[in-house]
């Protein structure tokens, strides 16, 4: 509790306790209304001075329709009709009220802040031989940096020295700890467990992933979801409308009563009528709103999927259709040998290393998934008389065997036989002193998660899977049919993208919402386009990012369906909070008008409804998979 | 140009006023407060004296609410 707050509670506790004493004495002795009033004036004024205070200046400056001024008027008026003990115990339960509001408010901020506990306070550096706590925006790019075990990752960079293992769960959600050796890429907020490590840098403070995640989900709340900004003009025309109301109850009734020949019982109505305006206050539906969007929010954020805003995150629960980018979204992105097929008489092992080897020189992705496959060291020296073919493949000469690797053209224009045929993937074929050795297959790999992922969007009520790829259609349709998608787009170039995802959104119904998940550059176009853009964190490029709404800290699509799911969620919980609140104070009003309701009544229905919605509202923030 | 302040402000309904107030101010050209977050953040218009215009939206603040404080 902050100062401030002490400050209220302990006035909370001296204004009941003076209040029960008083009560009682009232109850026991008989005093004149005087010194009763004079007597009931003390809990009241020790609560509600600083309203009263409030109020008087909102009169001043012609602001008189906000919730001090209602709370002054319904308790002066109460205390001017006689109801000394009613007037001091609203005041009381109002502070009380507001006091627990900003309790759970600010228990709700400080739980967030905890989630997004990544900023990292300082950097080690060697400044002059010695080392040195330096502040992270100090740091020039290049710059070597030393982490210690326990320590947060201050600034991207590249290992130069030493093995750990990473514990990334505050930017990605994934506990299972990561090891990290010399060369590997190194991103900030993660934190060093095991071993000590010097990091060079390759991005300043300010670009690193670290400030990147904080930015956004400070900027998250900034865009207002729908709900918020209909609560908030809502409020605007409300609470005038609801003191122009109770103006003309304790106003007309009377009048009318008189022009019918009854007493006009004054003091019953001007009581319906203050009733009516403590009942009227809308700071239940102004405050838990916004807390339950932040809620979602933060719990996203606590697994690794950062959301721009509380309107992207009420859109996505109205995702029905999902656009996937293949490489790099459904799949990894990266290629790997995923079959080899030797023939006459040659066995995988030496079919495999002869590649490796013919391909020892380049760094071309294939070369790379051949030696990686092979994972043996190799000796260069027995490789040698390496020839580039462009367009056609490499020859060179292994163990003193005239070697070639290469596609189909090279097979058949050294004349070979080539005797099986796969048309899936890219196929590497090869061939040793003049004979036909088989073929390696080399393709990319669908995430391990993606089938589960596709699956689970299925359950979470998405209509359609769609997959778009600039990759020949076989590959796609294999692929599209291994992990369940409903519809492929092949053979596209990036503008075709867009085009396809205009031709889906000019399809689809009003109020279904199409979300695209990329990673690349040239997706960023697709990203903006559809109502949700989702990319892919780690592997994505900037651009791709920046025009995201949604981020997935560790690539996984997995974390599609649980985003929607926290989406679906929170939304309910704003939901039934807008409905609970207003039936409530709907109920409310119309008793209090009719009479039916006392104060105390109001009192629930202000405080009441106020405190329940805030403690559902807090839900938000525990949303679990 | 924009610019982002700490504010201080006790209830949402009061903070969603301040915002209305910072936004009439003349120089803003758009304004959102996050009650959660309690921050301001201030978009001004092309060639705006940014601390005379602050000094006014945090005049009109205090007219709307005089329980608040901006932190210039």
């Amino acid at each position: 509790m902050s100062k401030k707050q002490q400050k209220v509670l302990k006035r909370i506790v001296v204004a009941l306790l003076l209040l029960i004493a008083v009560s009682i004495l009232d109850a026991l002795v008989e005093m004149p209304w005087i010194l009763r009033l004079a007597l009931y004036l003390v809990p009241y004024l020790v609560i509600g001075y600083d309203i009263l205070k409030k109020a008087g200046k909102g009169i001043l400056k012609r602001q008189v329709f906000d919730e001090n001024f209602l709370m002054a008027v319904a308790t002066v008026g109460a205390v001017c009709l006689g109801d000394y003990k009613e007037g001091a115990a609203v005041m009381l339960f109002y502070q009380i009220g507001e006091l627990f509001q900003s309790v759970a408010v600010g228990k709700s901020r400080k739980n967030i802040a905890a989630l997004m506990d990544i900023r990292p306070d300082y950097a080690n550096m060697m400044v002059d031989g010695k080392l040195e706590k330096v502040d992270p925006d100090d740091v020039e790019i290049g710059s070597e940096i030393i982490i210690n075990p326990g320590e947060k990752v201050p600034i991207d960079g590249v290992i130069t020295e030493g093995n750990t293992t990473l514990n990334t769960s505050a930017l990605t959600g994934e506990s299972l700890p990561r090891d990290a050796s010399c060369g590997d890429e190194i991103i900030s907020g993660c934190i060093n467990m095991t071993g000590m490590i010097k990091v060079k840098t390759t991005k300043e403070f300010g670009d690193s992933t670290v400030s990147k995640i904080l930015d956004l989900v400070e900027n998250s709340a900034m865009k207002k979801s729908r709900s918020e900004n209909f609560i908030t003009k809502f409020a605007k025309y409300y609470t005038p409308a609801v003191c122009y109301g109770a103006l003309a109850l304790a106003i007309l009734p009377p009048i009318v009563r008189l022009f019918m020949g009854s007493s006009p019982m004054w003091g019953e109505w001007i009581i319906r009528a203050l009733t009516f305006l403590v009942i009227s206050c809308p700071c239940a539906l102004v405050i838990s709103i916004p807390l339950s969007f932040f809620g979602g929010i933060g719990c996203a954020s606590s697994n690794g999927i950062l959301v721009k805003g509380s309107n992207y995150l009420e859109a996505l629960s109205a995702t029905k259709y999902i656009v996937f980018d293949k490489t790099g979204t459904l799949t990894k992105g990266v290629f790997e040998v995923t079959a080899s097929y030797p023939e006459n008489g040659f066995d995988k092992e030496t079919l495999l290393g002869m590649a490796a080897y013919a391909e020892s020189s380049s760094s071309h992705p294939i070369s790379l998934s051949l030696k990686k496959a092979y994972g043996q060291e190799l000796d260069l020296s027995r490789v040698s008389d390496i020839e580039e073919i462009a367009g056609h493949g490499v020859c060179a000469r292994v163990d003193g065997k005239k070697v070639y690797v290469g596609n189909m053209r090279l097979m058949q224009r050294e004349n070979l036989t080539v005797t099986t045929e796969h048309k899936e993937g890219t196929v590497c074929y090869v061939a040793v002193d003049g004979t036909y050795a088989g073929c390696i297959v080399i393709s990319d790999v669908v995430k391990p998660t993606t089938k589960d992922a596709i699956a689970g969007l299925k359950k979470n009520g998405i209509k359609k899977t769609i997959m778009l790829t600039g990759d020949a259609n076989e590959t796609a349709q294999r692929v599209a049919a291994e992990i369940g998608i409903d519809e492929v787009h092949s053979e596209l170039l990036p503008a075709d993208k867009v085009a396809q995802v205009e031709h889906i959104l000019n399809a689809k119904g009003e109020k279904e919402n199409l979300a695209f998940v990329g990673d690349g550059i040239n997706d960023a176009p697709v990203l903006s386009r559809a109502d949700i853009g989702i990319a892919m964190g780690a592997m994505g490029s900037d651009a791709a990012i920046e025009a995201a709404d949604v981020v997935l800290m560790d690539d996984d699509p997995a974390k599609i369906a649980l985003a929607m799911k926290i989406s679906v969620r929170t939304l309910k919980i704003v939901r039934e909070n807008i409905v609970f609140a207003l039936a409530v104070k709907a109920v409310c009003l119309i008793l209090g008008a009719l009479g039916i309701a006392n104060m105390w009544v109001a009192i629930f229905a202000d405080v009441g409804v106020m405190v329940l919605a805030v403690l559902n509202a807090t839900r938000a923030l525990k949303i679990r998979a | 140009m924009k610019k982002t302040y700490d504010v201080e402000v006790d209830c949402a309904n009061c903070a969603a006023k301040m915002e209305e107030a910072v936004k009439n101010t003349e120089g803003v050209k758009n304004a959102t407060l996050s009650f959660m977050t309690l921050k301001l953040k201030v978009e001004f218009e092309e060639g705006a004296d940014v601390d005379a215009v602050m000094q006014q939206a945090y005049k009109n603040c205090k007219v709307v609410e005089d329980d608040c404080e901006i932190f210039l």
